[in-house]
């Protein structure tokens, strides 16, 4: 009995302060938000009357926040894409063998080392969508390559604009995506590739059906990190464009709603934002869970 | 190689570093030392810090004793500083006063109690004889009243490049008639070969200038009539200032979205616009590049709203549990006296709410917003939280954004009128 103590004592004890932060103020405060979300609490005043799911019917008919929603599904469309094939490309020339690979590397990781809000700022410039005489950024530079036709307004297009947004994130974390391929690529022993080669297959069908299949975890948490990312967005946005309504998304509205004072209306935003990060993290729990098993 | 990369990120990232850490200003608030007062505001930077700056020197020549604490929060507009302010006041720990637009915005604040009633000290300093009746009256809610204002701004001030409307065959020193005959002067001006002869910027800015049309389609009355329910948002009124405002959206810079009010400004100051509608303390922006009024730029009330002042103001609260409440009605006498008024206008280039300041203090434009602010009629401006509670403009200023982008008329009207319904409920 004692000495199970001894076994087991000592790692609870050192669990238990990270448990109980971890219950307080995750899953206590996800709990409080819930709550709140179903009362009537629109103002400062206002006591917070239990109205049931009230406040998501009134979300999911408003046009604005659907509006927030298909903006937030453009960008994590054109985000995924964008950071999964530039990451793949770059981590497969990588492979392929350039010389002074290390420079390339750090030049494509390094804009991760800067934060969302420090790089918004000079996209905001690079991304302004004056033309003609007042142009700059983006669109001068087209203009001084000649390429005047391809000026556009970036974010201001109604519906494509959040595919300008896009553009920094891409920037910003294809370099990480390259970085789990590439670790992925280096992961393939030389003698499967050797032995495919021996049995006479071609490049492709030696990437169809070796490098791929041993590529696809890896590929599949880069989905989840970068979709996870994507739902999340707000730092960008505010930093681009501030909280205004041609690049709403779901985060940046539960902002402007809590600085109206409408706890309610913000915590139901919040609670859908968790729901829909959850469609991507829990499939992928469960997927970790289940190949942690079969390789124990 | 590699070092050297791993020093170069080593120095972004305490730059970053850096430039992240905020500056805090003056000492900490503690509640058992009477003689400290802690004002929060958002003036952290340009005019609005002078402005403050001198009116920190006369609160301390006028009260040597209390120790004045700087809670100020950055962000334009006073958007960080609102979200800082909620939560304070969430958990129960307010400043001993802040800063907040005068009228309907406080009106959150005064339903769920968070400041006091300062009839008293009105009273006590004979305010109501000194403030105009008519700020007085949009400054009381049900017989109270719950803020001392610091300073009156214009909100319907029409900018003009002179060189440019010369250019194009107009005589500056006459501002059109009505909205019909300022958008044929737009198409003179951009017929001269000026792209976007009307400057405008982000959300609230498009939101300054339809409240504008508004004002000039509506009238005095029909427009504060949409404030108290007593006027449609559908009404034939409202959609000619509808379309009036859309057709005054086909003469404007595309990249406006981006553009905060100063970025806007700037291109009427460099000639690239003829028009800009802003508030006055677009004068600084003016004077600051070195330009006179009546030279190089003119102001006009906007065309149509002639004889009509669109008023905001910045006030000062006093919450309910403020720490050192007995020096926080100091800095409020301090503000509400004629010279705590003329410290801080003097500077920020916004005009006193008291009618007894002596216009010789002030420049020429503010001479004339004086005349003007004591002789026109006065509405409350949307755009500054004068006219309509927090939630309530928010939602226009998403309408409005969205308009923007779609510019479609119908959907613009439905928007108005259901956020109407909405806070009128």
């Amino acid at each position: 009995m004692r000495k199970g103590i001894r076994n087991w004592g000592p790692p609870v004890l050192l669990l238990t302060p990270s448990l109980i932060l971890v219950a307080i103020f995750v899953y206590g405060l996800i709990i409080a938000n819930i709550q709140t979300s179903m009362t009537d609490r629109h103002s400062l005043a206002s006591e917070g009357a239990f109205v049931g799911f009230e406040n998501y019917i009134t979300l999911l008919t408003e046009s604005r926040f659907l509006h927030s929603l298909l903006n937030l599904a453009v960008f994590t469309v054109v985000f995924i894409v964008g950071t999964m094939v530039f990451g793949f490309i770059w981590a497969w020339l990588l492979d392929k063998g350039v010389k002074a690979e290390g420079i390339f590397r750090s030049v494509y990781l390094f804009p991760m080392a800067v934060s969302f809000v420090a790089s918004g700022v000079v996209w905001r410039w690079l991304l302004n969508s004056a033309e003609g005489d007042r142009a700059s950024g983006l669109n001068r530079m087209l203009q001084t390559f000649g390429l005047d036709f391809l000026q556009n307004s970036w974010w201001n297009e109604p519906i494509w604009g959040m595919a300008a947004i896009a553009m920094p994130a891409i920037w910003q974390l294809s370099g990480y995506i390259m970085a789990l391929f590439l670790a992925g690529f280096r992961g393939i022993p030389d003698e499967l590739r050797e032995a495919a080669r021996m049995d006479g297959a071609s490049e492709w069908k030696l990437y169809r059906h070796v490098i791929f299949p041993q590529l696809s975890p890896i590929a599949l948490s880069a989905l989840i990190i970068v979709s996870h990312m994507s739902l999340k967005v707000f730092d960008l946005i505010m930093a681009v464009t501030k909280a205004i309504y041609q690049t709403e998304v779901p985060a940046t509205y539960m902002w402007i709603a809590l600085t109206e004072n409408d706890y309610a209306k913000a915590s139901a935003i919040a609670t859908v934002l968790l729901i829909l990060a959850s469609l991507f993290i829990i499939p992928y729990l469960i997927h970790t869970m289940r190949e942690e098993k079969r390789s124990s | 190689m590699r070092k050297r990369m791993s020093i170069l990120a080593g120095a972004l990232a305490v730059g970053l570093a850096l430039t992240g850490c905020s500056s805090g200003g003056g000492g900490e608030s503690d509640p058992e030392n009477p003689d400290q007062v802690e004002v929060f505001t958002w003036w952290a930077s340009g005019s609005e810090k002078a402005g403050l700056d001198s009116l920190v020197k006369e609160f301390n020549s006028q009260y040597p004793d209390i120790e004045f604490i700087n809670a100020a929060v950055a962000g334009g507009a006073g958007s960080n500083a609102k979200a800082a302010l909620a939560s304070r006041l969430e958990s129960d720990n307010p400043p001993d006063t802040f800063q907040a637009h005068a009228g309907a915005e406080l009106s959150d604040y005064i339903a769920a109690e968070q400041i006091q009633d300062l009839s008293g000290l009105y009273e006590e300093l004979g305010l109501t004889d000194v403030f105009p009746a008519d700020l007085i009256d949009r400054l009381t809610v049900d017989g109270k009243i719950y803020s001392v204002p610091s300073n009156i701004h214009r909100a319907n001030v029409t900018w003009v490049n002179t060189q440019v409307l010369k250019d194009a065959g107009l005589d500056p020193t006459k501002a059109p008639e009505d909205i019909d005959a300022w958008i044929s002067d737009l198409q003179k001006v951009k017929d001269s070969g000026v792209d976007a002869p009307l400057a405008i910027g982000t959300e609230w800015t498009q939101m300054q200038l339809l409240e504008n049309v508004l004002i000039a389609d509506l009238g005095a009355d029909g427009y504060a009539g949409l404030w108290d329910g007593s006027a449609a948002w559908d009404s034939d009124g409202v959609k000619t200032a509808v379309d009036h405002y859309a057709q005054l959206m086909e003469f404007v810079n595309q990249d406006y979205a981006g553009l905060d009010w100063d970025a806007a400004s700037q291109i009427v100051i460099d000639g690239n616009a003829a028009y800009n509608v802003m508030g006055d303390w677009a004068e600084a922006a003016f004077t600051q590049a070195g330009q006179t009024w009546g030279t190089e730029y003119t102001t006009w009330p906007t065309p149509g709203t002639d004889g009509i002042f669109d008023f905001l103001a910045d006030s000062f609260t006093l919450p309910v549990g403020a720490p050192h409440e007995q020096a926080a009605k100091d800095w409020l006498t301090t503000i509400s006296s004629a010279e705590g008024q003329k410290a801080f206008n003097t500077v920020k280039g916004s005009i006193p709410a008291r009618t007894d300041a002596d216009p010789a203090d002030y420049g020429e434009y503010q001479q004339s917003a004086m005349t003007s602010f004591a002789d026109d009629t006065i509405v409350s401006s949307l755009a500054h939280g004068a006219a309509a509670p927090i939630a309530w403009s928010s939602d226009i200023s998403s309408a409005v954004g969205k308009f923007g982008s779609d510019r479609d008329q119908e959907a613009l009207i439905t928007a108005l009128v259901a956020a109407a319904e909405s806070a009128l409920s």
